[in-house]
């Protein structure tokens, strides 16, 4: 479904502040494949998210979705096909507009089937009832304006928008790590759920080991740009926190840091 | 103050609350103060002002219009594609307009409409007699009502909904599969067609344009923006796109009936802008000011607990 074939990115060229972010990176992920990134501070974990979603264009390597080559498209472009959620709980919905004015946005932007001029009644009904599901009872709250609504409340919301018509990749940037557990949790479960319903290929860097182990079907490790663990099925159910620990030990000869790494 | 002059202040008030609801769609939902609007009220006045000389006084409105939009996609060039910060792109639009102004003036800085049809009397010599004194108020009336009506519902389709959101979240827009240079070209050029279409219908009610009638349009209209949503924000519980039109056009036309009575006041035309400045100040500073005078009293009580 995503295939990246030896990808660099180099920030700040020829200066005292270059960084090699990604160094000839090379991943493929399978239709309904979920793989948990893991790495410590500046692996480049973002940058991989970044450089699929088209943020800034690669220094050199081929970017594949579903076969098409979406290497120099434009970041909006792609966005009909990719998902996205950032760790910023209010990065994606518009604050000053309704809960029902953002799912309008998200729907009528990717449903080709509906008018361009807004929601029928039939519509209304369908995005309530995809309220609704996330059980945290926005569905009666359509006219709020999501600013009045939590952290939680609204990287739900988000993660609703980036998924009523599944997209072909999903990306998740350590999208519950300014929550609070109880609410992380919640939008974790829901994570699950959206993603095993509509079968969706879905990346997702996390800042939590134990989560990287239990989501998804594989899990990779980074450092300075590269992959340095790549493991799943099997060996994958055996691993333990401590396991993954060691093996960053094996492969980068240091201690795994990274600030908001959670080792329970 | 007369019944006359507030039907007067009225009538303009409507008319000038077109570049209010322009300044909503610039300033408050796409979040740009657009500088344009000074020349392009100038070019609407300008363009609508010589079509209606050479007889053609309804084309002349949406030739207005549609000058406004071109000033407005230029500005919206300017600034998505050559990267221009949005308040400089439209003072260079500004700045350049001042000379396509007076060409399209035929190169005179002022054009008086005598002895020539314009929309209002068109309009005045369709009503019965009685309405006859109404006509102004009743044409502007019509044209502003069918503006707002359609920026309505601009606002609830998709390219409306995409344009809000571009004002409200960027990073979330182009994450969206939204293009952000598209909903702020597309915001601009109404916003400006709005504004051009306003001064197209000023130079036909007052009969004249001249090249200095939009300086400071971008201040009178914030003004009446800010007047029209601390009305609305006594009334509306909560603020939505409905509210903030209506609040306006109701801001612009309390706005013309302040200078209206500045003016009984024996205020002197020459001033008007220095009042205009002053309102906007006002308005725009108020939360401000509140908030350090509960401050000063807050300390104060507290200083007063302390000694007692």
């Amino acid at each position: 479904m995503l295939t990246l074939k030896s990808i660099s990115k180099t920030f700040n060229p020829h200066t005292v502040n270059e960084k090699k972010a990604l160094d000839r990176f090379s991943l493929h992920l399978d239709p309904g494949e979920f793989v948990t990134v893991i790495g410590s501070n500046g692996a480049g974990k973002s940058t991989v998210m970044n450089a699929v979603a088209g943020v800034f264009l690669v220094d050199a390597g081929q970017i594949l979705l579903d076969g098409e080559d979406i290497t120099f498209m434009k970041d909006y472009r792609r966005a009909r096909q990719i998902g996205r959620l950032f760790q910023d709980p209010l990065s994606g919905t518009a604050p000053s507009m309704t809960i029902e004015e953002n799912l309008s946005l998200a729907y009528l932007r990717t449903a080709e089937h509906v008018s361009p001029f807004g929601l029928s009644a039939k519509d209304r009904a369908y995005l309530r009832e995809r309220l609704a599901a996330l059980g945290l009872g926005l569905e009666d709250r359509l006219s709020t304006r999501v600013g009045l609504l939590s952290g939680g409340q609204r990287q739900a919301l988000t993660l609703l928008m980036a998924t009523l018509i599944p997209p072909k990749v999903l990306l998740l940037d350590e999208h519950t790590a300014a929550l609070d557990p109880a609410t992380a949790e919640k939008v974790l479960a829901l994570t699950r759920r959206i993603v095993a319903e509509n079968h969706i290929t879905c990346m997702m860097i996390t800042h939590n080991m134990r989560s990287s182990l239990e989501m998804g079907t594989r899990t990779i490790m980074m450092d300075a740009g590269r992959i340095i663990l790549d493991i799943t099925g099997e060996e994958r159910r055996r691993m333990t926190v401590p396991g993954l620990l060691e093996r960053f030990r094996a492969a980068a000869e240091r201690e795994l840091d990274n600030d908001r790494m959670m080792l329970d | 103050m007369s019944a006359v002059l507030l039907r007067g202040a009225a009538e303009q008030g409507l008319i000038y609350s077109l570049v209010a609801l322009a300044l909503y769609l610039s300033y408050r939902t796409l979040n740009i103060a657009d500088l344009t609007v000074d020349g392009s009220f100038t070019l609407g006045a300008a363009a609508g002002a010589m079509l209606t000389s050479l007889g053609h006084p309804v084309l002349g409105l949406f030739a207005a219009a549609a000058a406004g939009v071109l000033a407005g996609m230029v500005t919206a060039l300017l600034q998505t594609e050559l990267k221009v910060q949005p308040i400089l792109a439209g003072i260079i639009t500004m700045t350049a307009l001042y000379s396509i102004n007076l060409r399209v003036m035929g190169n005179r800085s002022n054009l008086p409409l005598l002895r020539v049809e314009t929309v209002y009397t068109l309009f005045a010599a369709a009503l019965p007699e009685t309405l006859r004194p109404w006509g102004k108020f009743l044409l502007s009336l019509l044209i502003t009502a069918a503006v707002s009506a359609s920026l309505f519902f601009f606002l609830r389709t998709r390219l409306g909904l995409s344009v809000r959101a571009t004002g409200d979240n960027r990073t979330m827009v182009s994450a969206s599969s939204i293009n952000p240079a598209f909903t702020t070209t597309v915001g601009l050029a109404l916003a400006n067609a709005m504004v051009a279409l306003s001064g197209g219908m000023l130079a036909q009610y007052q009969m004249f344009s001249e090249i200095t009638l939009g300086t400071g349009m971008v201040v009178i209209g914030l003004a009446s923006l800010i007047i029209g949503e601390v009305i609305a924000d006594l009334f509306v519980r909560s603020p939505g796109v409905g509210s903030a039109i209506l609040g306006a056009i109701l801001g612009a036309v309390v706005y013309r009936i302040i200078i209206a009575m500045a003016l009984s006041a024996s205020v002197s035309t020459s001033d008007l802008k220095l009042v205009s400045a002053l309102i906007v100040t006002a308005a725009i500073s108020f939360p401000a000011v509140r908030d350090r005078y509960r401050l000063f009293r807050l300390r104060k009580e507290a200083r007063r607990d302390a000694d007692a």
